[in-house]
């Protein structure tokens, strides 16, 4: 039987294969990488495309599509950081400068010193109503 | 004496609540657990981007420290990332986290911080923080059932890079934390700079070949945890919500169950008094024949 190393390939929103394989091959920023088991340890990023797994005692590669994200090699252990989204620097800009103008938007006609008189006066208008709900529901209403 | 058919149209307003409220403790009980299974899917990938900038911040002592590793003692200008619901009728969810992120802001402020600034996920949240005249840089609203981190990263990036500019010298972040379905506990926790409790124990010490170079490679890394970090704060704050607002409906259920009884019985008492009056009327008409 061949060699196997563990791989992990989680997103943050689930985790997409974890088993064993004989080797991983994937898009590296670099170039396209191909790793076996003893590889030694490595860091680089991903560029978008197909992580493909050699798994043992079967014939078809395991396929995974990422949208980029970050691969590291320990010994014994491959994790693959997979993005949801296609990423990249100029787009993660214009989203960040959209979020601002729309922030400063909603500024524009706003004080700047923390209002916590009246801020606290709302609270504690929503904990009196919160409690006297309590008390009744104690009341046995 | 109220009439007997204003306490019948009494009774079918309040049916009629109890059908919404029941509906609603429905849909979130089922919400509730999508919510809490996509919380757990996104704790590997937490788990594992906080174990390798463990590893980082171990295996990269000498040549390059990232921003997000600085120590700060005592900042003057911090940052906050508020998480909370779109919508309400959730209970007093919403009102006990504000109230603790309101108890840790007036804190900062004696302690010396002069300048807040706020990121705000949630509309519940941007609405009291602007009606309190907060500082709000971002905010992001309307996010939905499940947190999509596309429509995160925007205004997330917007306070990483205050951070960065040195705009604010701490980022923390308040949100519900889901315990269990009967509880939820409001927290305001640190982000940034990170602390040894978002990044896990590093496994051994090693240094890592880095492609293209170590620098692109760690802020990648240390961009993507602060992100998932984040990330699963909303999906956490999610699983809060649903579970807080199908206790809420609940309770109303139930309160309205108890409100239709008791007008049942005040309904039926006066009935049965218009009756009696009747027959005795009958009676004393009869004797008087």
């Amino acid at each position: 039987m061949a060699m196997t190393v563990h791989v992990d390939v989680v997103s943050t929103e689930e985790q997409i294969f974890s088993g064993l394989a004989e080797s991983v091959s994937l898009p590296g920023e670099a170039g396209e990488l191909g790793i076996l088991p003893g590889h030694t340890p490595l860091l680089t990023r991903i560029r978008p495309g197909a992580v493909r797994l050699k798994l043992p005692n079967q014939e078809q590669d395991e396929l995974v599509f990422v949208a980029g994200g970050v691969l590291e090699v320990q010994p014994g252990l491959i994790t693959v950081l997979a993005d949801t989204a296609i990423r990249g620097r100029d787009l993660d800009e214009a989203k960040a400068m959209d979020a601002k103008r729309q922030a400063e938007e909603a500024m524009a006609n706003q004080g700047s010193k923390l209002d916590y008189a009246r801020a606290q006066a709302e609270l504690a208008e929503a904990a009196a109503q919160l409690a006297m709900i309590e008390r009744m529901k104690k009341r046995g209403h | 004496m109220a009439g007997g058919k204003e306490i019948r149209n009494k009774i079918k307003s309040v049916q009629n609540t109890r059908k919404i409220t029941k509906a609603m403790e429905m849909v979130s009980a089922s919400k509730m657990r999508r919510a809490q299974e996509r919380m757990r899917s996104g704790r590997p990938y937490a788990q594992k981007i906080g174990r390798l900038a463990a590893n980082l911040a171990l295996a990269n002592v000498t040549d390059y420290r990232h921003p997000f590793l600085a120590k700060v003692e005592n900042p003057t200008k911090a940052g906050l990332i508020l998480i909370s619901t779109d919508k309400g009728l959730c209970g007093g969810l919403n009102t006990n986290l504000f109230r603790m992120v309101l108890n840790r802001l007036k804190e900062w402020e004696e302690g010396g911080v002069k300048d807040i600034r706020v990121t705000c996920i949630g509309n519940r949240g941007l609405g009291f923080m602007q009606r309190m005249g907060a500082k709000v840089i971002s905010h992001v609203t309307q996010v939905g059932d499940a947190p999509h981190l596309e429509r995160l990263i925007g205004p997330v990036k917007v306070m990483i890079d205050a951070y960065l500019s040195g705009q604010v010298e701490a980022v923390y972040i308040g949100f519900n934390r889901f315990v269990n379905t009967m509880k939820q506990e409001p927290r305001v926790v640190q982000l940034l700079p990170l602390t040894g409790e978002s990044m896990g124990t590093p496994d051994s010490s090693w240094d890592y070949i880095y492609e293209p170079d170590a620098q692109a490679v760690i802020d990648e890394v240390m961009l993507r945890l602060v992100e998932a970090a984040v990330y699963q704060t909303v999906a956490e704050n999610m699983a809060s919500e649903q579970s807080a607002r199908m206790v809420a409906m609940k309770a109303a259920s139930d309160n309205a169950g108890n409100v239709i009884k008791q007008l049942q019985l005040v309904y039926n008492k006066t009935r049965q008094a218009a009756i009696t009056r009747e027959i005795s009327e009958i009676v004393g008409g009869a004797a008087a024949v």
